[in-house]
């Protein structure tokens, strides 16, 4: 039959030349080969020193965002939970008092809210489906630790500083979310 | 002897052997440095700038670890084993001739060990303790992956010396001396009645079936059977950890650092150079010291350049070379070199 690429390659133990039985003339093909390899540029990074790159639209660890007046975003809809098809977020909401009008945006806030790291796996799906662009994912990286619940992430850890606002505009900018 | 010989031997002996573990253990570097360039990347880098401290933190590791003696193993042979590798990797420096004499004010101070007049003998008799070494270890572990390894090695020695030992004839009959100084003065220079004097020009091919055997004696890739990780987990030092491994490790990178200096000595002319007429005293000797060196080296970078390029042989593939193709390759080399020797003798007239 005819084959349909020219790919096909007949195998079999066939006889070894005299030239492949000398094995030298493979040796110094061989030896060739690594030595070229000799003067090549390594790719390897000095870690610590130096740091990779990542893509633009890298997804790390989750940030909680607070709005322009550092108030919480997030009002514990609970759709980032629905849609996390790891079943890692949790939350519990909670009813935002008078006077906490500076802490939160919205009558409802999330008083607990946590991701487990472990069981998450960075799809980005929870940023997709928050409509008050509370929870987002960073191009940081979750830190390894040697204890199981040291991963369950709570808001402590997710809700970004006052102070130290993490910047996602990276993501937002390369990223197919045009609208909102 | 003299007292002031005895110190000047004694001296010769301590700076053999401490360059000897030295370039041991800096081959060790090398060849982590070298296979990482032969594989795009950087390689060690860590301890001290660009890493030259690595063999010192190596061994110091190797020097803390718990020195572990299997309960079911022989003790004494255990502890013997890798001391015999020891021994006998640096014993075999001592004939090498590393240089002409130098002069220190009134004394004449040789720059090797021992001129031995059956030099070359002693480093094969050398070579064929050296598989004890393997032996014992492997043996003294009671492992059985360790025996094999153990087997293997002294099989492949056995049948490697064989044509190592052949080429060396060839060499020994182009001389007419079994000393390594007169086979070395004998390539005096690099050219000489239109041609070449070093041997390897003379005798290419018993210079490619000994670097084979040298490369199998030394139980380097492609050869390196009797430790073959993939299939006995290590061989011959399975069992061994802390200092004890680091001997036999030390072992295999002294032989192959001699092993280096002997192929430069009976092939590449030791420690002549081209245009070495024109120095005199200690600055020929100084230059002849860095001619060795640079040889030596060169060697122990091919070594690495294979251990990096060729995939191991399997055990019948050895066998099958080393028996029946390097064995008749010297024997006729040997042959020819013999009649060709008879025949500029005039026996055929």
């Amino acid at each position: 039959m005819q084959s349909l690429t020219d790919r096909k390659k007949v195998v079999g133990n066939k006889e070894m030349t005299f030239k492949e039985k000398l094995y030298l003339p493979a040796i110094f093909g061989g030896m060739w080969i690594t030595f070229k390899h000799l003067f090549r540029k390594h790719n390897t990074l000095r870690y610590p020193e130096v740091k990779r790159e990542f893509a633009p639209v890298y997804r790390g660890q989750h940030v909680l965002k607070r709005d322009e007046q550092g108030r919480e975003n997030c009002t514990a809809c609970g759709l980032c939970a629905v849609a996390c098809p790891a079943e890692a977020i949790t939350m519990v909401a909670g009813e935002r008092k008078k006077g906490e009008e500076g802490l939160y945006r919205e009558e409802k806030y999330a008083e607990m809210y946590e991701i487990n790291m472990l069981r998450c796996i960075f799809c980005g799906l929870c940023e997709e489906a928050c409509p008050k662009e509370a929870i987002f994912l960073t191009d940081r990286l979750v830190p390894s630790t040697f204890e199981r619940d040291e991963f369950i992430y709570g808001k402590e850890l997710l809700v970004e500083d006052v102070n130290l606002r993490i910047d996602i505009t990276k993501r937002q900018l390369t990223g197919k979310r045009t609208e909102k | 002897m003299e007292t002031s010989e005895l110190i000047e031997k004694f001296i010769v002996i301590v700076v053999l052997f401490t360059v000897s573990l030295g370039v041991a253990a800096y081959a060790t570097y090398f060849e982590r440095k070298v296979a990482a360039w032969f594989q795009d990347r950087i390689g060690p880098d860590r301890a001290g700038p660009f890493g030259i401290l690595q063999p010192l933190a190596d061994g110091g590791k190797l020097f803390f670890k718990e020195d572990f003696i299997p309960e079911k193993a022989e003790k004494w042979l255990f502890i013997l084993g890798p001391g015999i590798a020891m021994f006998v990797a640096l014993m075999t420096g001592c004939v090498i001739p590393w240089s002409t004499a130098m002069e220190f004010g009134q004394s004449v101070v040789e720059l090797q060990v021992a001129d031995v007049n059956i030099g070359i003998l002693f480093i094969m008799g050398f070579l064929s303790i050296g598989v004890y070494g393997i032996m014992i270890g492997g043996w003294a572990s009671n492992n059985k992956f360790a025996l094999f390894g153990a087997i293997r090695a002294s099989s492949q020695m056995i049948s490697y010396e064989l044509a190592m030992g052949i080429c060396v004839i060839t060499i020994v009959m182009m001389t007419g001396s079994l000393s390594l100084k007169d086979i070395v003065v004998h390539q005096h220079g690099f050219w000489a009645d239109g041609y070449f004097t070093w041997n390897v020009f003379k005798q290419p091919l018993a210079f490619l079936v000994f670097f084979v055997c040298a490369l199998a004696e030394t139980n380097r890739a492609p050869f390196d059977l009797p430790e073959c990780e993939s299939e006995l987990i290590g061989g011959y030092h399975t069992e061994y950890g802390s200092m004890k491994m680091g001997f036999y490790l030390f072992a295999e990178y002294t032989s192959m650092f001699i092993s280096s200096a002997v192929i430069a000595v009976l092939f590449f002319g030791g420690f002549n150079f081209p245009g070495m007429d024109n120095f005199e005293g200690n600055t020929l000797a100084l230059l002849g010291v860095g001619a060795m060196f640079a040889k030596t080296f060169f060697f122990i970078f091919v070594f690495m350049w294979i251990r990096w390029t060729i995939p191991r042989f399997r055990f019948d593939q050895l066998m099958h070379l080393g028996w029946k193709k390097l064995i008749p390759i010297s024997l006729i080399n040997m042959l020819v070199t013999g009649l060709v020797i008879a025949y500029l003798e005039g026996w055929f007239n």
